[in-house]
């Protein structure tokens, strides 16, 4: 077979497996959006579910769902960005901070079913928060973190060491350095990462099954003590506990789940190129 | 006037020790040219005189650097005062990937300037005294890095005088560069030595011998001899420094 010939086939063959990677997600997209268009009104996303579910809306797992990643995002980003600036710019390689690394990567490999299990046993009984929307982002929060930590700490550790020296040889601080050269050419990277990890959060069913979810609560939680439903589960819920239920109503459920997410998706990259743009003082 | 004085300077790397017993007098606004062969110390020396050897671990430094006088490495002195007052401009060019202006801006800014007007003016005085103003007058909000190396160079200049720094230390500062542009450094250099102490590294013999009115020359971590440039090449008192300069060694 020629040289030519050959290139021919590899391409083929790499057109191929794209595509097989690609057809799933299409033909799920594809379906949600076909069978779930029809239950998408303006009451469908303003009003409260009644009727055992099987009518109304799902304004309170919508809400229930922003909040909780509202939640997750004030926990999970300062604390969660702060160490990273630490572990990558002014920690020692020491015993303690690879251990603080190791504790991260590993974090990372936990199933999310385990956070869930965790944040019951700490927040809900332990510090006696019960199951609450403050239970819930807290828990969410944790397993968030190890996804923004170590993409953060990627895009800091890629930006080139002598802008460090530069910055010092310029009468900076260390903190100056970060803030006003290596933060802002980091910041692409790290938003990524948070997004990343928040929509992870916004998506899981584990973590706020015993920490937050109600199973049906037709009204706004009030504090952040009270519990709340939320997307995943409302779709767990009306796909597998409630028997009669309308298809059309679960895919609905699922394509406002799946825009939701997409459309952050959407911010995260419009947000990254401005700031790729824009790397300036 | 002297400007710098290094009295028996050793420097170690964890157990290697890169300089040995280095004394040498830097006289105010002038320019010292530091040459010798690749691994001889050069570099170690030029970053001991702001002290940017004490962000690499492991390291050690004995013996005096005083600066007007005051030892740099005395411990109440601060490290960040001193790098205001001792510059430095790398091998390689590397603005800030920013703008043209607000790499000039950065050390006037870290300083604490924030006035946009007194920014402005002091960003152009830096540029023209790089002798760049002209070129990128029209394009100050444009980024850095689509200037060409050569200016790039001169841009990173104009960044370290607009600290207002009294010593500027450059380490191979046209090793990158063509020779158009090397030749626009040169002459730049020229025209900052009215106003700074230059302290510069060099592989190019003839540069030292262009622009330099001091010279020293280091081997293995020594600085063999250091004399006024005319000497050190028309009539060097070592026979090292012969061999290295006629090209025999090194
Ligand atoms: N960060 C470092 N850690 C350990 N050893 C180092 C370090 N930097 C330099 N050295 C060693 O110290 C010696 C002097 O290095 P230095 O960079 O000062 O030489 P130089 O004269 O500038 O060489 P060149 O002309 O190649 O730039 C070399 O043997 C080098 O290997
Ligand atoms: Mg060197």
């Amino acid at each position: 077979m020629s040289r030519y010939r050959m290139q021919r086939l590899g391409f083929a063959l790499l057109t191929l497996i794209s595509l097989v990677v690609v057809a799933p997600i299409l033909a799920v997209i594809g379906i949600i959006l076909v069978e779930g268009m029809g239950a998408i009104s303006w009451e469908f996303i303003t009003a409260m579910p009644f009727d055992g579910m099987k009518q109304g809306g799902i304004f309170p797992a919508l809400v229930g769902t922003l909040l909780l990643t509202l939640g997750t995002a004030v926990v999970a980003i300062p604390i969660g960005v702060g160490g990273t600036i630490y572990l990558a710019e002014y920690a020692r390689d020491t015993l303690v901070t690879r251990c603080i690394r190791l504790a991260i990567v590993n974090l990372a490999g936990i199933p999310s079913i385990v956070y869930g299990l965790f944040g019951l046993g700490m927040f809900v009984l332990f510090l006696r928060m019960g199951t609450s929307i403050l239970a819930g982002a807290l828990t969410l929060a944790i397993m968030t973190l190890p996804v923004i930590i170590s993409t953060a700490e990627e895009s800091l550790r890629s930006v080139p060491t002598e802008f460090r020296t530069v910055s010092a040889s310029l009468g900076g601080t260390r903190w100056q350095g970060i803030r006003y050269i290596i933060l802002p050419q980091a910041l692409p990277g790290i938003i990524t990462g948070i997004i990343l990890g928040l929509l992870r959060a916004a998506g899981e069913t584990a973590p706020i099954l015993f920490t937050v979810a109600a199973f049906f609560l037709p009204r706004l939680p009030q504090s952040p003590f009270d519990p709340t439903m939320a997307l995943p589960y409302h779709l767990y819920v009306i796909s597998t506990q409630v028997p009669g239920m309308p298809i059309h109503i679960q895919h609905g459920t699922a394509l406002v789940l799946l825009a939701l997410v997409l459309s952050m998706n959407l911010f995260a990259t419009i947000i990254r190129s401005y700031f790729r743009r824009r790397r300036q003082w | 006037m002297e400007k710098i004085r290094v009295e028996h300077l050793d420097f170690y790397y964890g157990n290697y020790r890169a300089l040995s017993d280095v004394s040498i007098a830097i006289e105010e606004r002038e320019i010292t040219a530091l040459i010798g062969p690749s691994g001889c110390g050069k570099s170690t020396f030029l970053r001991c005189l702001n002290r940017m050897n004490d962000t690499i671990r492991g390291t050690r430094v004995n013996g005096k650097v005083l600066l007007d006088g005051q030892d740099i490495y005395h411990r109440n002195t601060k490290v960040v005062e001193l790098r205001k007052r001792v510059g430095m401009v790398f091998q390689r060019p590397n603005p800030f990937p920013q703008s043209i202006f607000s790499n000039v801006a950065f050390g006037p800014r870290v300083l604490g300037l924030m006035n946009r007007r007194d920014l402005a003016s002091i960003v152009e005085e830096s540029l023209r005294g790089a002798a760049l103003w002209d070129e990128v007058k029209d394009r100050l909000n444009e980024d850095a890095l689509s200037l060409a190396l050569g200016q790039q160079q001169r841009l990173c200049i104009a960044r370290t005088i607009a600290v207002k720094p009294e010593v500027i230390l450059m380490d191979e500062p046209c090793s990158a560069l063509d020779p158009i542009a090397t030749l626009q450094i040169e002459e730049l250099m020229q025209s900052l030595k009215t106003k700074y102490t230059i302290v510069i590294v060099t592989h190019n013999m003839q540069q030292a011998a262009r622009v330099s009115d001091f010279t020293g020359f280091f081997w293995m971590g020594k600085l063999v001899e250091a004399d006024v440039t005319d000497s050190v090449f028309t009539r060097p008192q070592k026979k090292l420094t012969e061999d290295y300069i006629t090209g025999r060694a090194g």
